[in-house]
């Protein structure tokens, strides 16, 4: 919600840089895994595009990339922030509970929605990883060719571009939550908005 | 750990486990999609079982009317063979089974067209044929097959496809077909066969592939 104009608007730090660089880093990295994976999966693409191997080749170097890169987040970043962080994603507490039964309550810094999108998010990546690694180790050596292994890489694919979708919408267009966009690009957000989303936060950090 | 805590975490762990077992269990839904998706998405999501992997800047794109299939290396003069000339030595038919690398298959594919002996015969090999290089006209896509393999009773050159002439996502005019082995060795639009002492590395073999190429238990599938 945008503050009365003569009144400077009160910000309130809503993400440490360790979790915007996270969030940009796996970003970035699923976007160009996304594109080249539906360029590998779809055959009007596939066949559009072709050149498989060198769009397999940025596929698999943007994997190995993604995993140097979120392994250096942790490495050099703020690990007590990012500790913290799952440990608000995990709690699922009553107001949580209220608030995905479609009922109000008040939030905390994320709301039930944010977290279930957390804990989704991060199980995608880590299953993603581990299919794609026996995807390309079967391709190396056939005894690692499992009955099921490209049907769990394919399903991953398709509830992430539901979960993109989403996303995507509630961080650009939907009117009450797009003001988030800016807490993960500077990591302040409007305190008056804070108060009316996220009030418990609001109310911990004693603002 | 409190109980609001140990929500999330049962529900990360169960999407983990799941997932993992899926890995070993999950079916192929492509059958499920088939049925899920409407007419108009289908062309869109792949949902006959089969998927189109190109290697070249384009798909090949031959006119049967014109096309040639050369033969040459260990034969006495190479020789080039129209499809008529194809169609016109002994007629093979099989159904089979195709699986690919990657994790999918399609059943029950019916095959015709000629068995390699056949060729041989037809080309006049000379001693020391030990493997076959079978070339694409998608460059530089090639794969090899020894001759103990390429003379297998169900390895056939084939110009049909489920009745129909195989159509160009799948090969056309002419493909090799090896049910007993992964995809990648049944070359597509083939357009040169040389004949060499011994197989040669194909390539996905040459960017990483097994070069046993064998289809294994490992995934429940059986040749």
């Amino acid at each position: 919600m945008a503050s009365p104009p003569n009144r400077p608007a009160r910000l309130l730090r809503r993400f440490t840089l360790t979790e915007r660089v996270l969030h940009w880093t796996h970003a970035s990295a699923f976007l160009v895994m996304l594109a080249t994976g539906l360029i590998l999966y779809l055959p009007i693409l596939s066949t559009w595009i072709s050149r498989r191997n060198l769009v397999k080749n940025v596929h698999l170097g943007t994997a190995l990339a993604w995993a140097v890169a979120i392994a250096l987040v942790f490495a050099l970043g703020n690990r007590r922030a990012l500790r913290a962080a799952w440990r608000e994603v995990e709690r699922i507490d009553r107001d949580d509970r209220r608030w995905l039964s479609l009922r109000r309550a008040r939030q905390g810094r994320f709301n039930a929605g944010q977290k279930v999108n957390v804990i989704l998010t991060v199980a995608f990546a880590l299953l993603f990883a581990l299919s794609g690694f026996f995807l390309w180790l079967g391709e190396r050596d056939h005894r690692f060719i499992f009955a099921g292994t490209g049907t769990v890489h394919d399903l991953l694919t398709f509830a992430s571009v539901g979960l993109l979708a989403g996303h995507l919408y509630l961080a650009l267009i939907h009117p009450t939550t797009r003001h988030a966009l800016r807490g993960i690009t500077t990591g302040e957000v409007d305190a008056d908005w804070a108060k009316k989303h996220h009030a418990k936060w609001v109310e911990e950090t004693g603002a | 750990m409190d109980r609001d805590r140990l929500i999330g975490r049962a529900g990360f762990l169960g999407l983990l486990g799941a997932g993992a077992a899926g890995l070993f269990y999950a079916k192929d839904v492509t059958g499920l999609l088939d049925r899920a998706v409407p007419r108009t998405v289908s062309a869109l999501v792949p949902t006959s079982g089969w998927r189109i992997y190109t290697v070249a800047d384009t798909m090949p794109s031959l006119d049967p009317a014109t096309y040639r299939l050369t033969i040459d290396g260990l034969v006495e003069a190479p020789v080039s063979l129209s499809l008529a000339d194809l169609e016109a030595m002994p007629r093979a038919e099989q159904v089979s089974d195709f699986h690919c690398v990657t994790g999918w298959s399609v059943n029950d594919v019916h095959w015709a067209g000629v068995r390699i002996a056949d060729v041989l015969e037809r080309v006049g090999a000379v001693e020391g044929l030990g493997g076959l290089r079978f070339v694409s006209a998608e460059a530089p896509y090639d794969d090899s097959l020894s001759l103990e393999q390429a003379l297998l009773p169900d390895v056939m050159l084939a110009y049909e496809m489920d009745g129909e002439p195989i159509s160009r996502p799948h090969g056309a005019p002419v493909r090799l077909v090896m049910p007993r082995m992964y995809g990648y060795k049944s070359v597509k639009w083939v357009s040169r066969i040389e004949l060499n002492t011994a197989p040669q590395a194909g390539f996905w073999e040459q960017h990483g592939y097994d070069a046993d190429a064998w289809i294994g238990k490992s995934n429940g599938i059986s040749a």
